[in-house]
């Protein structure tokens, strides 16, 4: 059994970081590769980039940062925001990226995951899933939770599972941002219904949370961007203190 | 000068700056007489087994592989079809390594593919020099081969796999030391110095 991944997640806007502590030592915090290397340097497993750029050119400076990411980094990381096709995936894949994750263009064509899959491996493909429970049902939304779809959260991720998968990172809307902690019963069923492992996003206000979610709710990594950006906790301080509870994390 | 085997099987961009980052020169090459003079070979490898043997026939790759006398590492899918057969596909493999590749059965709470870092035991090769028993290497796999007179490490998913072969010049990693951290780097290094 692999380790139990904590992986924080960074914003990107135009080549930059939106978010980011003034660690010691770090000349730059708006660097992307910097804070990176940082993270890997404290025992991140893995490291997640979202560019949220809405421009044609933020996308171009996105893809020449990936190389750059490659190039110094030496633990795998994953990028999003916005792949819509094959070809987008293609060129981050050309730049280095060593997984994408797609969202809500894997709900508006179907296909795209299996598309992705079958040419570059499922290893690759992370499938972002969002939801938010409507009238007692889980439903898969799009677009930041702002579109409810007629997509059932659990039916959904099976789906996605055939079709190519390699990871499943599931955000509860109605968790996310709220620092309250994750849905730990609704990680546990999914988790359990699934063969591919489940990072969890969304919520994390604390060491517990994450503990939590790792353990009651059996996700198998967890994805954190404000208490870590914020310098709350540090990953080497999260980490003893997941090990300390019987939480199986790399040292 | 490091020949890295070009046979376009998935991305080997961060295999050629992990090399760099510890300083080597290397080429990507699919050319018989670079790969044969080459002072180190790699054999990278993501993605299918069947497929990647394929390729390497196309270029008749394996009997020029099996000629080589300076170290070799396949990595990866790359160690897989150094092995006798891969079940992935069904294939005939180039048999350097004694062991025949099977999938991870899932299991409850067993996930397929093995992916993420888990801890390597067992070694007994000068590629693991100054590598402690149970420090994490990062894998991601769905096939194995399972434990056999040439491994040089072991892991577990859940039951215990090779992590690692050794066939005289021969090496192989199951995991990807090019994404493992500073323990990958070390390795790396160590089968640079070999």
């Amino acid at each position: 059994m692999p380790a139990k991944r904590i992986i924080p997640c960074l914003d990107v806007k135009n080549g930059r970081t939106v978010k980011g502590i003034n660690f010691e030592g770090l000349t730059d915090v708006g660097d992307p590769v910097e804070l990176g290397d940082r993270y890997a340097q404290e025992g991140a497993d893995e490291l997640v980039y979202l560019d949220i750029s809405a421009s044609k050119e933020g996308r171009n400076t996105f893809t020449e940062l990936v190389g750059r990411i490659a190039g110094s980094i030496n633990i795998p990381f994953t990028v999003g925001g916005g792949i819509a096709s094959l070809e987008d995936a293609a060129r981050l894949l050309e730049a280095g990226a060593d997984k994408i994750t797609v969202n809500s263009a894997a709900v508006a064509n179907r296909d795209l995951i299996s598309e992705i899959s079958g040419k570059y491996g499922r290893q690759f493909v992370v499938v972002a899933i969002d939801a938010k429970k409507v009238d007692g049902i889980w439903r898969v939304t799009t677009h930041g939770g702002s579109r409810i779809t007629d997509l059932e959260l659990f039916s959904w991720a099976k789906e996605v599972e055939k079709r190519g998968a390699g990871e499943i990172m599931f955000t509860s809307m109605d968790h996310d941002g709220t620092r309250n902690g994750y849905p730990c019963e609704t990680f546990a069923t999914l988790c359990d219904s699934l063969s591919i492992p489940v990072i969890a996003s969304g919520g994390a206000g604390s060491a517990r949370d994450i503990e939590e979610v790792l353990s009651e709710g059996k996700a198998d990594a967890a994805l954190a961007a404000s208490i870590f950006h914020y310098g709350e906790i540090s990953i080497k301080t999260l980490k003893e203190s997941l090990a300390e509870k019987g939480i199986y994390v790399r040292k | 000068m490091i020949a890295v085997i070009d046979y376009d099987m998935g991305n080997i961009r961060s295999l050629g700056y992990a090399l760099q980052r510890l300083g080597a020169e290397w080429k990507l090459t699919s050319d018989h007489s670079e790969i044969l003079e080459a002072s180190h070979v790699v054999l990278p490898g993501v993605g299918n087994a069947a497929e990647a043997m394929q390729r390497l026939k196309d270029r008749n790759l394996p009997d020029l592989l099996w000629k080589i006398r300076r170290p070799v590492l396949g990595i990866c899918v790359g160690m897989q079809v150094m092995c006798r057969h891969s079940m992935e596909g069904d294939v005939e493999c180039m048999g350097i390594f004694d062991a025949k590749v099977r999938r991870f059965e899932e299991a409850p709470g067993i996930k397929v593919p093995n992916m993420g870092w888990s801890p390597i035991a067992n070694m007994e090769s000068k590629l693991f020099k100054g590598i402690h028993s149970n420090e994490f290497v990062y894998f991601v796999h769905s096939y194995y081969a399972p434990l056999c007179p040439d491994t040089i490490a072991t892991s577990r998913h859940p039951d215990l796999f090779s992590a690692a072969l050794k066939y005289e010049n021969f090496y192989g990693c199951q995991f990807h030391p090019e994404k493992s951290g500073e323990v990958g780097e070390r390795i790396l290094a160590n089968f640079l110095s070999l």
